[in-house]
């Protein structure tokens, strides 16, 4: 059940959790530098994946909702598989 | 404040039912060792801590086990997905259906509901941090007796996701916790609510000036995670699905 919107959704999901890996990482150690920089790429590279995404699929955040009708409702919701 | 992200932290696909299972995986949502006892611990404890790294620590674990809670009911869901009733009285959900129908109520793996009395917050910031440790390490044990009792790798996959990350969140309150007893033992400090001695003079009270706290008390002085861990940016989950990700070494 691999389709394009599953496999860029997955990679997605991989980016965020180096996101907030590297976010509670710097939360003790606010002074690497090296650790703010990858944190930096990938919050860049999650943000275009995540504009290609919603783009094609629909929107993640409801602030994303850009279209009619309103496509927040919409399934699938993250809980059905 | 909480922006809700349409996805999963971690991805769940479950293709055979199991109530049983679900029957006892639900104690990580509503039991003493869960993600709701979890993230209300956290999100609680956050106001009174007097660290910023402690504040932040707190209120970004707080959030990811909400992720987290959201990953279990999910998983609870999907394997008691269109079983009938019968078969989930058979398999030990009678009591459950019967109040709850396929709903997803916070209860441990023996049906008694969530209470407040699983999380503890004391407003002191080295009890309150001891108690974050052992609360992982008990979600770690709990999240290893649970995949000791199956055998589907579509739902191992996500608990055992959730395992590691219970040992990651311990190592962050290792380090948060040093950084406190730190900061505690810069100067003299009273270890009695400073305000105890509130309305009386100088000249009748003897604040102890020369108390400092944790200077020999250490609780956590062999409770040490791994010093110098970072990230696990190279160990992710994912580590089959984006390259981009996988470039990233710490």
């Amino acid at each position: 059940m691999h389709d394009a919107r599953e496999k860029l959704l997955r990679e997605i999901q991989a980016l965020e959790f180096m996101e907030i890996e590297l976010n509670l990482y710097l939360n003790t150690h606010p002074y690497d530098q090296q650790a703010l920089m990858i944190f930096r790429n990938t919050v860049q590279q999650r943000k275009m994946l995540l504009d290609n995404y919603e783009r094609m699929y629909g929107p993640l955040t409801a602030s994303a909702s850009n279209s009619f009708p309103w496509p927040w409702i919409e399934s699938p919701w993250p809980w059905e598989a | 404040m909480w922006v809700y992200e349409k996805k999963l932290q971690y991805p769940v696909k479950i293709k055979n039912c199991n109530p049983r299972l679900a029957k006892y995986i639900i104690t990580q949502y509503g039991g003493p060792d869960g993600e709701l006892a979890a993230s209300l611990r956290y999100l609680s404890q956050r106001y009174s801590m007097p660290v910023e790294a402690a504040k932040a620590t707190l209120n970004d674990i707080g959030t990811e086990e909400l992720a987290h809670l959201e990953i279990v009911g999910t998983i609870v869901y999907q394997l008691t997905k269109g079983v009938p009733p019968q078969i989930l009285e058979k398999e030990g959900l009678g009591g459950y259906y019967a109040d709850h129908d396929r709903g997803i109520y916070p209860v441990n793996g023996d049906g008694v509901p969530f209470t407040a009395a699983y999380i503890g917050v004391k407003g002191d910031p080295v009890a309150d941090l001891v108690e974050d440790l052992a609360a992982e390490q008990k979600a770690r044990a709990t999240y290893e007796g649970l995949i000791n009792m199956t055998d589907d790798p579509d739902v191992i996959d996500p608990l055992r996701f959730l395992r590691e990350r219970e040992v990651v969140h311990f190592q962050r309150f290792g380090e948060a916790l040093r950084i406190v007893q730190e900061k505690l033992n810069e100067r003299p400090f009273y270890v009695k609510k400073p305000d105890y001695a509130k309305g009386k003079t100088m000249s009748n009270v003897s604040p102890a000036a020369n108390v400092s706290p944790a200077s020999n008390v250490s609780p956590a002085a062999n409770v040490s995670p791994a010093a110098n861990v970072g990230p696990m940016t190279n160990l992710s989950p994912f580590s089959n699905v984006s390259p981009a990700a996988e470039k990233k070494k710490k």
